[in-house]
């Protein structure tokens, strides 16, 4: 029996390297991995600061209440002297001055809501999506993006991260000078596959770009996204550091007391049967 | 006696007389003989009633907060139904531990459903005289995926309208009344307003009530005849000639609630697991394009039904069209479902429990596992052609299982003889099933990846 088990289990293991290339063959764009962490509220803070001051002007966060930036350590008065520009009160969401059908005739489309922006992207995309502008002419606004392409949302954050290109170079093409990221892609032409290197290049630096010697440094804009990113997130379920707070509580009594307990009365009852 | 446990006799003499509680206490409690041998499949009957339970009361507590309003908040793109959820969520106390255990609860359904409708089928607890306990179990089953799908419209997401609209166009394909009938369920020509507010009427209160009633029809109509085992052995054969009572039977309760009570603690671990601190459960409990609102001019990329529907979801994507009509899928898809009542007049061996069947009953089950896996990956994906061949061959599979079943169950080879008493659970069964469960986990990981 032990040995049909083990054979059994190892012819399993040798289908599991079959699965892996077919899973990486699906993904559209590769997306950067978030640093985000709800629990680091410093990072929520500046994340905080961010978006009402670069956001909130198109966008609405209709869910979330100013008040509930008390979650973050801060008071009333410091959300009322920095955080609020128009002449809301406190206990009001974060809406929008831009009527929604106003901002389809400006930009195309109507800004979406961001309460919930973070749960049906997730923080990689939105990550990447805000570090991945480029210059682009032909766009009513000059401004595409790699994630989102056609997109209506100008770059907003310009001035923090400069400007960026993006150069599609024909076959697998090593990164040189100022590349901010590379990635292939393959086509198929007349049954010939046909690689194409795509490289989004920092052509002037923003305040938070740095081009010396030729190279890109982006770690404070980075930084500054990431922040912005865990603010995001944390606004899409303000509760949820909460919730696995008490998730700890929870699990641990039913772990260490309810079972314990239910199994020993079940033992004590049934000890007449077995 | 004290005088007060006089006055408590004295006040049940008094309701007894009025009301057959202590006759209702026995018959279904305190003397109600259950077979000594149940095992671990026998503790989703209870856990469901469980899961039950959790909806009423937390949907109670959700109707006092949400609002069915499909109209936009003026000047802004969002609903107010939509809205209602994230106040839910946000502003009230507690309420999003209240909304994560109802629609943790919904999937959770599904989950001790499928396992506890899949014990009936190894144990052959449908078998006679307990095809109507069957019947009533399988018209639960009915209820439970109208409750769920009519539900999932409230959040007004992308997906709850886009997964509405898919559905209500089923019926839109029915020949000659299809689209006046599609017009009909909606209140409109699109899902709008109106057809939330049905939704929400009928999720509420008609479809549980009939819900309740039903469970109470099925628990009256077991307790009638007595529940089966994982031998098939009829425990009422044997009964003890002095009281009367079945020598493998042990009273429900106590020896059934503690050891009930022992299969509800573990089972709220996995439960409060999901609800605590994966309560979109990687995007199978709550789908991730739901929590963009709902909008009626853009159709999502891929519009995946919730994960319990998949399998069915996948059997109505095999079915191609023809004769000018799509309504051989709908039909296929409405089939699979209704062929899962047949089985106690499709099964035609002699013997109840898989113990002692013979080889073709268990080849036949291993395929459709396999099949209803296998097909419920392939429903969550979007369609290729790869995907659809497969659906195709799995529902050929799942089909075949149930109408040649009274083929292959009457004269099976390798049927052994029922013992005429219950038999404990021994080490190579537990050993047995540890690997099966393993095996079927890992192989629908591996078929998830490579397809």
């Amino acid at each position: 029996m032990k040995n049909k088990i083990v054979k059994i289990l190892a012819a399993c293991s040798l289908l599991l390297p079959l699965a892996t290339p077919a899973l990486a063959a699906g993904a559209s764009v590769a997306l950067d991995h978030s640093p985000s962490n709800v629990r680091d509220v410093e990072s929520l803070q500046r994340g905080a600061q961010l978006f009402a001051n670069y956001c909130l002007s198109c966008h609405g966060a209709s869910a979330m209440r100013y008040n509930r930036l008390q979650d973050l350590g801060l008071s009333e008065e410091q959300i009322r002297t920095n955080l609020m520009f128009a002449s809301e009160k406190v206990g009001e969401p974060m809406r929008v001055a831009m009527q929604a059908k106003d901002g389809k005739v400006w930009f195309g489309a109507t800004p979406p809501d961001l309460s919930l922006i973070a749960r049906s992207r997730g923080a990689d995309w939105l990550y990447t999506y805000l570090r991945s502008f480029y210059r682009d002419p032909s766009r009513p606004t000059g401004w595409n993006n790699t994630v989102f392409d056609k997109v209506g949302m100008p770059h907003v954050l310009w001035q923090l991260q400069g400007d960026l290109e993006l150069k599609v170079l024909d076959g697998k093409v090593e990164a040189k000078g100022p590349v901010v990221r590379s990635w292939e892609t393959v086509e198929h032409v007349n049954g010939k596959e046909k690689v194409s290197t795509h490289q989004l290049v920092l052509t002037r630096a923003g305040e938070l770009t740095r081009l010396t010697d030729g190279k890109a440094n982006t770690f404070d804009y980075d930084n500054k996204v990431a922040d912005l990113t865990n603010y995001i997130v944390w606004m899409g379920e303000p509760a949820q550091v909460t919730r696995e707070r008490i998730g700890y509580g929870v699990l641990l009594f039913l772990i260490f007391l309810l079972v314990p307990m239910a199994y020993l009365l079940k033992k004590e009852y049934w000890r007449d049967i077995h | 006696m004290s005088k007060l446990q006089a006055l408590a006799g004295n006040v049940m003499n008094w309701v007894d007389d009025r009301f057959p509680a202590t006759k209702m206490y026995k018959e279904h409690l305190s003397e109600y003989y259950a077979p000594k041998n149940f095992n671990f499949w026998y503790f989703f009957g209870s856990l469901a009633l469980l899961v039950l339970v959790i909806q009423i009361v937390t949907g109670i507590f959700l109707t006092m907060n949400y609002k069915p309003d499909g109209n936009l908040i003026p000047g802004t793109n969002v609903s107010v139904a939509f809205m209602s959820v994230e106040y839910i969520m946000r502003d009230v106390a507690g309420g999003w531990l209240i909304r994560y255990m109802h629609s943790t609860g919904a999937s959770m359904f599904f989950v001790v459903v499928y396992l506890h409708m899949f014990r009936g089928l190894i144990y052959g607890s449908y078998k006679q005289p307990r095809e109507l306990i069957w019947i009533f179990g399988m018209l639960i089953f009915l209820c439970l995926m109208a409750e769920a799908f009519l539900g999932y419209l409230l959040p007004w997401g992308q997906m709850s309208f886009w997964g509405a609209q898919v559905i209500v166009n089923l019926f839109a394909s029915i020949p000659v009344i299809g689209p006046d009938l599609s017009v009909w369920i909606r209140g409109d020509f699109v899902v709008s307003d109106a057809t939330l507010n049905r939704f929400f009427a009928l999720h509420v209160i008609a479809v549980p009530l009939v819900l309740l009633a039903l469970v109470v029809a099925h628990i009256v109509a077991l307790h009638e005849v007595g529940s089966n085992n994982p031998d098939g052995v009829e425990i009422k054969k044997n009964k003890d000639p002095k009281t009367g009572i079945p020598l493998d039977g042990i009273p429900f309760h106590p020896y059934y609630t503690v050891k009930d009570i022992l299969g509800v603690a573990v089972f709220l671990v996995a439960f409060s697991y999901v609800v605590f601190f994966a309560p979109e459960m990687g995007g199978f409990f709550l789908e991730y394009p739901n929590f963009d609102p709902a909008d009626p001019l853009k159709t999502p990329a891929h519009i995946a039904p919730v994960w319990y529907f998949t399998p069915f979801y996948a059997i109505l994507r095999a079915i191609p069209s023809f004769l000018g009509t799509q309504v051989w899928g709908v039909i296929g898809m409405g089939a699979a479902v209704v062929i899962i009542a047949f089985l106690p007049w499709l099964d035609r061996s002699p013997v109840k429990s898989i113990r002692y069947r013979g080889r073709n009953f268990k080849i036949a089950l291993v395929l459709f596992i396999i099949s209803f896996i296998c097909l419920g990956i392939l429903g969550a994906k979007p369609a290729t052609n790869l995907r659809t061949i497969l659906s195709q061959v799995f529902s050929v599979i799942y089909f075949g299982f149930f109408l040649f079943m009274p083929l292959y169950t009457k004269n099976d080879v390798g049927t052994t003889p029922v013992p005429a008493r219950t038999t404990d659970t021994n080490t190579q069964r537990q050993i047995g099933f540890a690997v099966y469960a393993l095996l079927a986990v890992l192989g629908a990981f591996v078929f998830g990846k490579l397809v």
